[in-house]
């Protein structure tokens, strides 16, 4: 057991390493300084107080759309509709705060009910791909691609059409909102807000704790792991992936409400800001475990933001965050399949 | 008596004098406290830092400021969109500037104006420049107090009027093509005014019948290509030259007209293409440019970065026109016209004379002058106030191409 454990760190080590040495490659290709490349991102992730709640920032949807993916993979769907359901739950926020924005009800009731519908729009989406395959038969990968571009498509066509702003079809976006419709900051010049931190780390714990210490988390385990023992054993199946599909998709949403109510208060064409991919990222290099799927997502956050000091200090494209990052999916994947090889389990199904 | 008279004047003089050495001349009221010898400056860029248009003539301005006046740096962040950097906003983008040292931000696209705000609101010591806004207009429709904004745009409409003159002298069908960016205040002005420009040449030198002009606007969505969310520019421009427009302006950040003009002719095809924002972009395609009417922010910049130096920064609103006395002068004008290799000797002519007319108190902003539907925009001999130009609601009569964004 000692044994596996101290091979296991090692392999994930190598993965770690391999990960770095290809990315300095790149680097060198593009004729970048690797050290000075690593310690700007560093720097501009944690070098003052604003940026590391800049990393805080995209933590938040970040972590909330990985909480949401644990669950479907868990029930052994690859949920790659997530992007969609995140646009679609940005566009029910958008749509729950232009419509009541006028009402004179309370901000905050407007923020909860906008939140709750984004919620709803992200289940909706996740619902679609989910009878898609349960009912007609389209994999998830499929339905979930397709319904991404739908749901792209009817955000373009919401921001430039019946949401534009007063005769301007303008890439910004919609009209902003008024500050009293945007979720609280610490302060007037943070873009951290709080309370989204908080919903964001009650959402990873909630799914950890459903995930490891509940029945229903056990049943979609073992859906996840084979659907027809599952079945014969007596667990409804459909039902389970289905409502995996929903619990996901009010995360996704959730991440969308977020970005809207707290980070762009207003719909922005690429308002998922690809989340929903560098989520699926996440959960994989986090061996689909909770626990360590928020310390990853920090970490992917983290690159994200401090890669940005790139193009401005090295003139390098800030892209090569999304390099480092896909390699080590790539090579933790890799080496989990040596792993497997080694344990003498033959090739991974 | 006299002899201590003279000696106590010379002392107030001397007293006052050194007063005025100590303090510099007075600030202004309502100046920012000045940024001293050194001043670093973030500019955000819109698109790529190289992109041969709106950007890169933001982009060689700046540098033109960091080359003319001592202390001064440049930083700068380009691609500053949500579709290039996703999961940013672009008053992050100019706080990661500031990090870098930059006490002054310069955002130079209209797209970015929500955000400019939020940042100057949410940093008042740092100075602020929204090119191509309005929000500090006194006189504008949107004024806000934001006194650590100044707005600087060029008045491009003079610029575009030659860009027109250039179009119309040239075709051979009658049709020009006009490649617009997103429909906003800005755009149906600097199209309008490529109309203007191009019947005032098809009228008064051609001396041709006005209905038998046409001048279409196709809207791309962006100020450059988007894959999947903007019409492709290329494929608009493919259009045009398709349909019988032999002549395609550009209004868009990037240069697609010229280099779709470029495939066309290499087919044989006769075409010819306006660039756009970018002084060397008349440089290229020498077979079918006519030339680029282009911003040159150089000199502004220079003053306001200076005024940020000496303390007399204030908030305002200011619209540039070219210094006709020292036309296509890089160190003065906020606006000129580089003429193309395409450009016929005899439609130079044409040009060069309009500049002539122009300078000599030519208005082409007068009536009368009616918009698309119809309405009159000013009577006969009225002539169009800033207000009226800035914020055109509609495009004029005779052009064809949607007016609003449905």
């Amino acid at each position: 057991m000692a044994k596996t454990r101290s091979s296991n760190a090692l392999l994930q080590g190598a993965a770690i390493v391999l990960a770095v040495l290809l990315t300095t490659l790149v680097l060198l290709a593009a004729k970048a300084p690797p050290f000075a490349a690593y310690a700007n991102i560093v720097l501009g992730a944690v070098g003052s107080w604003d940026v590391a709640a800049n990393v805080l920032v995209s933590w938040v949807p970040l972590l909330l759309v990985t909480a949401g993916l644990l669950i479907t993979f868990t029930a052994g769907l690859w949920n790659i509709g997530i992007e969609g359901q995140i646009t679609l739950g940005a566009i029910f926020t958008t749509w729950m705060l232009r419509g009541l924005q006028a009402s004179g009800l309370d901000p905050s009731l407007i923020i909860s009910m906008s939140i709750l519908a984004g919620m709803a729009g992200g289940a909706l989406w996740a619902l679609l791909a989910g009878a898609l395959k349960t009912f007609g038969g389209v994999n998830e990968i499929f339905g979930g691609l397709g319904l991404n571009f739908v749901a792209s498509a009817l955000n373009l066509w919401l921001i430039f059409g019946p949401w534009k702003r007063p005769g301007v079809a303008s890439m910004s976006g919609t009209v902003p909102f008024a500050p009293s419709l945007w979720l609280p900051t610490l302060t007037e010049q943070s873009r951290l807000s709080p309370s989204a931190l908080v919903i964001a780390l009650l959402a990873i714990v909630l799914v950890y704790l459903l995930l490891k210490g509940t029945y229903f988390g056990l049943r979609l385990k073992a859906v996840g792991k084979n659907p027809n023992s599952a079945y014969l054993l007596g667990v409804p199946t459909w039902q389970h992936m289905m409502i995996s599909f929903a619990l996901c998709g009010i995360f996704a949403g959730l991440a969308g409400a977020v970005q809207v109510t707290s980070v762009y208060h207003r719909l922005i064409p690429s308002i998922s800001s690809g989340y929903g991919y560098l989520g699926l990222m996440v959960a994989m290099l986090a061996g689909f475990n909770a626990a360590v799927a928020a310390p990853v997502a920090l970490f992917f956050a983290a690159l994200n933001v401090g890669s940005i000091q790139l193009p401005i200090v090295l003139r390098q494209d800030s892209s090569l965050a999304g390099v480092l990052q896909g390699t080590l999916v790539l090579f933790v994947l890799l080496m989990q399949g040596v792993r497997e090889r080694l344990a003498g389990k033959g090739l991974p199904q | 008596m006299r002899n201590l008279r003279k000696f106590v004047l010379l002392v107030a003089i001397v007293a006052i004098a050194l007063a005025g050495c100590n303090k510099g001349a007075p600030a202004p009221a309502g100046a920012m406290k000045a940024a001293g010898k050194a001043l670093t400056i973030g500019l955000v860029l819109v698109g790529p830092y190289n992109d041969q248009g709106w950007s890169q003539a933001n982009y060689d301005a700046v540098q033109y400021v960091t080359s003319k006046v001592p202390g001064t740096k440049m930083v700068y962040i380009d691609k500053a969109n949500s579709a290039d950097r996703p999961g940013t906003t672009v008053s992050q983008l100019a706080e990661s500037l500031m990090g870098q040292g930059a006490k002054f931000i310069i955002f130079s696209s209209d797209d970015m104006s929500d955000e400019a705000v939020k940042f100057a609101q949410a940093h008042k010591d740092i100075f602020v420049v929204m090119s191509s806004g309005s929000q500090v207009w006194k006189d504008g429709k949107n004024y806000q107090a934001l006194p650590n904004m100044v707005n600087i745009m060029g008045r491009m409409e003079l610029g575009k009027m030659i860009g027109g003159v250039a179009a119309a002298l040239t075709t051979k069908t009658g049709k020009i093509g006009y490649l617009g960016p997103l429909i906003n205040d800005e755009t149906r002005r600097l199209a309008s005014s490529v109309y203007l420009g191009a019947r005032y040449a098809w009228t008064n030198y051609l001396k041709k019948d006005p209905a038998k002009l046409q001048f279409k606007v196709t809207w791309i969505g962006f100020w450059f290509n988007i894959p999947g969310v903007t019409s492709d520019p290329t494929q608009v421009a493919d259009d045009f030259f398709n349909s019988g427009y032999d002549v395609v302006v550009s209004g868009i950040d990037t240069t697609e007209a010229v280099t779709e003009a470029v495939k066309y002719a290499a087919k044989g095809k006769k075409v010819w293409a306006v660039a756009y924002d970018y002084a060397k972009a008349s440089e290229v395609a020498p077979n079918v440019n006519l030339g680029v009417p282009y911003f040159n922010w150089g000199p502004a910049y220079v003053n306001t970065a200076k005024a940020a130096m000496a303390g007399t920064f204030v908030s305002h609103f200011e619209w540039n026109g070219p210094d006709w006395n020292k036309f296509n002068d890089p160190d003065s004008g906020a606006v000129g016209f580089n003429k193309g290799g395409a450009l016929s000797p005899e439609a130079a002519v044409g040009v060069d004379k309009f500049v002539g007319e122009l300078a000599g108190g030519l208005n082409l902003w007068t009536g009368p002058l009616s918009l698309q539907d119809g309405t009159e925009l000013l009577a006969s001999g009225a002539v169009a106030t800033d207000q009226q130009v800035w914020y055109l609601p509609q495009l004029l009569k005779g052009m064809q191409g949607q007016s609003v964004s449905k």
